[in-house]
């Protein structure tokens, strides 16, 4: 009894000590949030850990809403998010002894898609916000074929279901959206269906190769029906800002943790970072956001 | 002598002591049961206590009325709505589906396994079919994605799969091993002098089967399916996953549905704390609560109900 006691305890102790130390050894750093990005940030992770030992960054999604809750709640370290934070969010993060900073770290070009042999070629904002809103309801509206639309968006924990109903949508998405539970579900279920629009981050329509993924098809936003119809595909279209679904992705982080997080948002501003936004299929920075930037000294 | 004597007594010392022992020890192990048995009504109550006093707050601010509408739209960008009626039709129709698709595939399984099938064929069936229990439900939710779907919407020349048949499918056959082990066990266990009365009456194996084996163990067939359905309603990543999650009141199984579970997984990540979407996710989850006590509730009087009759 006495020997079964005195093992446990030293078995105990043994497992103890095994857990602290990585802990001690390394520090981690945890990024929550937008699944736009979090395929982007999880890469830049995997190349800044190579580099720097004794680094560890855990990145995972859910959402630019759950990684802002987890930022006000102190849970996370960096929250990824697709839209800036919202004035109650602020106040709320603020109430918590958190003073939440947001970096521009890429651009991205919100695409909408569709079935690569849709012929509809071009939307105004406009008639994607009547589409979403359950006001058209047949592609034939639009110059199409005559195939009913099947909407796709995203949930409300999205940064992306945020921005999209802002810039576009201006009132409530159609009840009968299908609200999928990311991008890479959205491009699924829009490459099946012949009558299908979904919207999705530029990087989720490009592959490593700098190219479309062949089984759906990017539409041109104009921004109303008197102005001409840009591509999310041409880097110029995003530089010059006259895509209009052009939008920042924001990192959160508590401005009194800086010291923590400073040296990874650094590498992902840096070359290397603007390297793999590009390879990912994301825009670099543009001046106003490198400005931008530059009020928080990055 | 003297020396055998003292060894009696030592003895017997020692058989007085190992009874002492004995009887503290049964009555650790029943104190030890006793609290666990305490510990899961107390849970219970606690769980209920805490879905009550955090759902009120939204209750007592909204009005019971906002809750007694169809659409659940609490992000809206125009006004937030709380109605109940889409999510809680959507959840029955994904459960009752799956029930219809699960018990009487679950109970034919059953019964080819407990009478009809060589053992073999059990020994080989039966821990296949628990294997089918262990499968996580992300990966379920995957099928339903990349082959269920697609293949409803081809045979049904619907534009997409994700519809409230796809959920219950996946929950059909989440759910078919808790029926199928349970009701297997209990039509095992019926005694063999019933089956072998039947048959002696000139009744054939399958008139056996259907008005003798399968009445005398309904009440686990009925526990059996009652619990599967108790999996069915509380089913998350997996319909979140296959249904589409379309906000709209349903009208049939071919509509995209969101059910109670996958409106509380999809808001309680980025809910504000305190607000009365906060609280209002806590009602869903009360009434969800209320339905399931309800399921198990009827399982109990129809148990009790039959089991009166068999007596």
């Amino acid at each position: 009894m006495k020997k079964w006691f005195i093992s446990s305890l030293t078995l105990i102790a043994l497992l103890i000590g095994l857990q602290t130390q990585p802990a001690l050894s390394a520090t981690l750093i945890q990024v929550k949030g937008s699944d736009t990005e979090v395929n982007l940030v999880q890469r830049m992770a995997e190349n800044f850990m190579k580099t720097n030992q004794g680094m560890s960054i855990a990145v995972t999604g859910g959402g630019s809403g759950v990684g802002i809750a987890a930022i006000i709640n102190k849970t996370t370290d960096l929250a990824n998010s697709s839209r800036p934070m919202k004035d109650t969010e602020i106040t709320k993060a603020k109430a918590n002894g958190v003073n939440p900073i947001g970096v521009v770290f890429a651009v991205d070009g919100l695409s909408v898609i569709t079935q690569a042999k849709n012929k509809v070629n071009a939307l105004t904002m406009d008639q994607i916000g009547q589409i979403y809103r359950g006001e058209l309801t047949n592609w034939k509206q639009v110059g199409g074929a005559d195939v009913p639309i099947t909407l796709y968006g995203r949930q409300p924990n999205s940064g992306t279901f945020i921005f999209f109903r802002e810039a576009v949508v201006r009132g409530d998405y159609s009840n009968k959206m299908n609200q999928m539970n990311g991008n890479a579900q959205i491009l699924e279920a829009v490459k099946k269906d012949a009558g299908g629009i979904g919207y999705v981050g530029i990087g989720y329509v490009i592959d490593d190769h700098g190219k479309t993924d062949p089984g759906i098809h990017v539409l041109e936003v104009a921004k109303d029906s008197r102005s001409k119809a840009y591509s999310a595909l041409k880097l110029e279209n995003i530089m010059s800002g006259h895509y209009p679904l052009t939008r920042p992705l924001y990192q959160y982080f508590d401005g009194n943790q800086r010291a923590k997080v400073e040296t990874f948002i650094k590498y992902e501003l840096g070359p290397e970072g603007m390297a793999m936004v590009k390879k990912e299929g994301f825009y670099p920075l543009t001046d106003q956001w490198k400005k931008y930037n530059a009020q928080y000294n990055f | 002598m003297p020396n055998i004597t003292s060894k009696r007594t030592f003895l017997d010392l020692d058989a007085g002591r190992i009874r002492k022992w004995r009887r503290l020890q049964d009555k650790l192990i029943y104190r030890f049961f006793q609290l666990n048995g305490t510990l899961s009504i107390l849970i219970l109550l606690g769980i209920f206590f805490l879905l009550l006093a955090d759902g009120f707050p939204a209750v007592k601010n909204l009005g019971l009325s906002a809750f007694w509408d169809m659409i659940w739209n609490p992000t809206s960008f125009v006004k937030e709505t709380y109605g109940l009626g889409a999510i809680i039709i959507s959840t029955m129709m994904v459960t009752l589906g799956a029930m219809v698709l699960a018990v009487p595939i679950g109970l034919a399984c059953a019964a080819y396994l407990a009478e009809v099938a060589p053992s073999w064929v059990r020994e080989i069936l039966k821990p296949v079919i628990e294997i089918l229990a262990g499968i996580p439900s992300v990966v379920l939710g995957f099928l339903g994605i990349v082959v269920i779907g697609p293949a409803i919407a081809t045979l049904f020349n619907l534009p997409n799969g994700l519809n409230a048949i796809n959920g219950s499918i996946l929950l059909a056959v989440m759910s078919l091993p808790t029926i199928i082990s349970i009701s297997e066990d209990t039509i095992s266990a019926v005694p063999r002098t019933y089956k072998e009365a039947s048959l002696a009456l000139g009744a054939t194996r399958w008139q056996t089967l259907i008005k003798v084996v399968i009445p005398s163990a309904l009440s686990g067939i009925i526990a059996s399916i009652m619990l599967g359905m108790g999996r069915a309603i509380g089913e998350t990543m997996t319909v979140l996953m296959a249904t589409g999650n379309a906000l709209k009141t349903p009208h049939s199984l071919f509509d995209s549905v969101r059910t109670m579970t996958s409106t509380i997984a999809i808001e309680l990540g980025e809910v504000p704390f305190g607000s009365d979407h906060y609280h209002g996710l806590f009602v869903v989850g009360f009434i969800l609560f209320i339905m399931t006590f309800i399921v198990n509730l009827i399982a109990d009087i129809v148990l009790a109900k039959y089991q009166e009759v068999e007596r």
